[in-house]
């Protein structure tokens, strides 16, 4: 079982991490007034994703402790702790029948020997013998685009801020465009941002996002930007107009930029239910998503949507947000992830 | 995406078909169709046991084997179950003290902001009152200008102090109020999530020191199985006098409207049916069951469209249907009654059994009833009466004054003789209506 023992190890490593961050603490309290910030963001990135797996944990560890043989009362309970994970009910339902099968075929009795399998399945949901990326895929070219599309407050504005702070360091001269020109407001929290973590901005309240989109483009192709993140305005994906303004953005970015759109990121909140599958189709139709950025892990919600996100539509997490701050933004790793769901089963 | 209650029944039933009695034992599969139904929903896990076991309860005391479609009699326990958990009557935004005050807490995104601004908007229209904004949300880039930018648009006075401290704000808000002849204050605060102690105690500052007689929790309706914790988080932490759900003009189930009135005794007073500053209405339980089971909502298609519709005119065009003499005239002017229901796609899916028909993939473009106007008005009053008339030269000329292809002019008629022959067959009784 390769996937538990590396998972095992992961978990090892990680009370290093762990440490390493109390060390950091201690060693920011001394900087107490400056720091005081920075000390607050590594606590709630903690606090984040543990409270984050809580219930699940708890849930989980508690069902093998629980029965000491697998039987239906077992897998009910499980298929209740999948649910309330927001894994989604297709997804959780074709889970628990390959599990039942291979609970008959294989004659496990012992939930400590089926741990192991359930952890074993929910990865090959998730990875599906693909090869998967969580990286940008950088346009040597000309600027490298990346567009943020997503429904009505998953946090859009606030994961670009995220993102560009983190491709700043990582060296790339940023230009922020702020194409929301619907919401109220939206432009000039793009503006703040930029401010913020220090890149360059791009944007128009009240015109036509497209134009905005254009003007963008051309002042990044002019200034030498390398990497261009576009906000875009909120929208329910049953919005047919609505959604076909993407479209035009998109030609908009397939005019001026050779390739088009290296990257398209669909922002999901982590609270979302059922309804995530449907925004991700409906999203994939009109643009060519090529990855999600989960948002708002650091409360409790698990975000488990994505597992069925990716087992029915194909789409990777790229990102995952864990809070407010400039640098709550993690790379997504499905380890970790299936990691944190079931840590206190090792 | 989802089928509905009806239609997943239909297969249960199928197999249970000959029994003349429902049984624990064939009961089981359309019991695990209702609970896979409010799963989809996003109902809670442990609401839906508790749902199914009382349903399973009433279904086997009813007489269901008497009924003349027993598919249909249970869907209406569930139904009636449903709209009796979501609460009975409705309960209307208390609106004493003077001024009067509401504060309007949430997670992050849920839609604070937007939702004071149609509460606004909503108190001046119905209750004439004078509202006044107060934007106590110091911590999201741009939250403040975002209220501002809403009251500029409703012409409504935003109260801002800028990054002060949230409860000092409120405080002097009230005062201001006061002494301005505001009656109404609704205070914006900033979205928190329910774990973090140091922001769930300001909101708790700021209700002792203002003390409103409204405190609205707004919940996304898109929101999984996490909406306990948060709804649990607010409740305990705060008196609500009331729950929002927003973003309803989704394509969400809205489950979640199940967990709030299982989880709390607070009522929903409002849901958010549009991101325009007048899509607020007030809550409706058997249209919200109706609409968690995918069962379609009729009572809001009948009240649109009486509220849009022209009566006299509609009866004539139903009559001219009958008789078999509809024209392009009579479709031009179905064509402008139907658009003044807003946007077709949201009315096909309020049609029960939209599902079973194919419609609720159906997407219309304005654009396309825009080109089937522009054709129609550039045909001559004859023509509109006699379309049998239009031929290759007509239709060029009314492509050229439509500024389309003779293709479009050609589609366009052929629908419209499709639709005569459809109509034809409903007014001889020869088609029966799905539902």
């Amino acid at each position: 079982m390769g996937l538990f023992n590396k998972i095992k190890n992961m978990f090892k490593n990680t009370t290093e991490e762990v440490e390493k961050i109390n060390i950091e603490e201690e060693v920011v309290e001394e900087n107490k007034v400056k720091e005081k910030k920075k000390k607050k963001v590594i606590k709630t990135y903690e606090k984040g994703l543990t409270k984050s797996r809580e219930g699940f944990v708890s849930k989980l560890a508690n069902l093998t402790n629980k029965y000491n043989k697998v039987t239906e009362e077992y897998f009910e309970e499980l298929e209740e702790i999948l649910i309330m994970a927001d894994i989604g009910v297709n997804t959780v339902m074709d889970f628990m029948d390959r599990l039942r099968d291979r609970v008959k075929k294989e004659d496990i009795s012992d939930p400590n020997e089926l741990k192991e399998i359930i952890v074993d399945e929910l990865f090959i949901i998730y990875v599906n013998d693909e090869v998967l990326s969580n990286r940008i895929v950088y346009n040597t070219g000309g600027p490298t685009v990346v567009l943020f599309v997503g429904v009505n407050g998953v946090g859009k504005t606030t994961t670009i801020g995220k993102i560009a702070y983190k491709l700043k360091n990582e060296g790339h001269k940023i230009l922020l465009v702020g194409a929301d020109t619907f919401r109220a407001g939206a432009v000039a929290q793009l503006d703040e941002w930029a401010k913020k973590v220090d890149v360059g901005f791009f944007g128009k309240e009240e015109s036509d996002p497209a134009s905005v989109v254009y003007d963008g483009l051309v002042k990044a192709k002019e200034d030498n930007y390398d990497v261009v993140l576009i906000d875009t305005a909120g929208r329910l994906q049953n919005k047919v107009n609505l959604m076909k303004e993407l479209e035009k953005i998109n030609k908009v970015i397939d005019t001026l930029v050779d390739g088009g759109a290296s990257e398209t990121l669909l922002v999901i909140d982590a609270t979302t239910g059922q309804n995530g599958i449907s925004q991700a189709k409906a999203f994939k139709e009109i643009t060519n998503i090529t990855g999600i950025v989960l948002t708002k892990l650091d409360g409790t919600a698990k975000g488990g949507i994505v597992l069925a996100i990716k087992d029915e539509v194909g789409i990777p997490v790229k990102y995952i947000g864990l809070g407010e701050g400039y640098d709550d933004l993690e790379v997504f790793d499905i380890e970790k992830y299936i990691y944190g769901l079931f840590k206190d089963m090792m | 995406m989802f089928e509905s209650l009806g239609d997943r029944l239909q297969t249960a039933l199928h197999k249970i078909k000959g029994y003349g009695k429902i049984t624990e034992d064939n009961i089981s599969e359309m019991m695990r169709e209702i609970r896979l139904a409010l799963l989809e929903a996003d109902v809670n896990y442990t609401v839906v046991k508790e749902f199914t076991n009382t349903v399973k309860e009433k279904a086997l005391g009813a007489d269901v084997a008497t009924s003349i479609n027993p598919g249909d009699l249970f869907v209406k326990i569930v139904k009636d179950e449903l709209t009796e958990l979501l609460g009975g009557e409705s309960a209307p935004l208390n609106l004493t003290g003077s001024p009067a005050i509401a504060m309007l807490v949430g997670l992050q995104g849920s839609g604070k902001t937007t939702t004071i601004a149609k509460i606004g908007n909503y108190l001046r229209k119905k209750h004439s009152k004078k509202p006044l904004f107060v934007a106590c949300d110091i911590y999201r880039p741009a939250a403040i200008d975002q209220l501002i930018q809403l009251g500029k648009q409703l012409n409504m006075e935003v109260y801002s102090e800028g990054k002060n401290d949230p409860v000092e704000i409120s405080k002097n808000a009230i005062k201001y109020a006061k002494e301005n002849g505001f009656d109404y204050v609704l205070i914006d605060t900033a979205g928190r999530l329910h774990i973090d102690e140091e922001l769930m105690d300001e909101l708790k500052n700021i209700e002792e020191a203002v003390k409103p007689k409204e405190i609205l929790l707004v919940i996304d309706s898109m929101m999984g199985q996490d909406a306990i914790n948060v709804i649990t988080g607010f409740n305990d932490k705060l008196p609500l006098t009331g729950v929002v759900l927003t973003k309803l003009d989704g394509d969400t189930r809205g489950g979640v409207a199940l967990s709030v009135r299982h989880l709390t005794n607070v009522p929903i007073k409002f849901i958010g049916v549009s991101e325009k500053l007048d899509g607020l209405d007030s809550f409706d339980p058997e249209r919200m069951a109706g609409r968690i089971l995918g069962m379609g909502d009729i009572v809001s298609l009948v009240e649109k469209a009486t509220e849009a519709i022209d009566e006299k005119e509609a009866e004539k065009t139903a009559k001219r249907m009958q008789q078999g003499k509809f024209d392009l005239e009579d479709f031009l002017s179905t064509m402008k009654q139907m658009k003044k229901l807003g946007p077709l796609e949201n009315l096909l899916k309020m049609i029960p059994g939209a599902k079973k028909m194919g419609l609720t993939n159906v997407q219309i473009n304005p654009k396309d009833l825009a080109h089937v106007e522009a054709i129609i008005l550039s045909m001559t009053p004859k023509e509109r009466r006699n379309p049998e008339i239009i031929k290759a030269s007509r239709k060029t000329r009314i492509a050229t004054g439509c500024g389309l292809s003779v293709q479009e002019v050609n589609k366009l008629l052929q629908q419209f003789e499709q639709m005569k022959k459809m109509m034809k067959q409903f007014s001889n009784g020869n088609m029966k209506m799905p539902f």
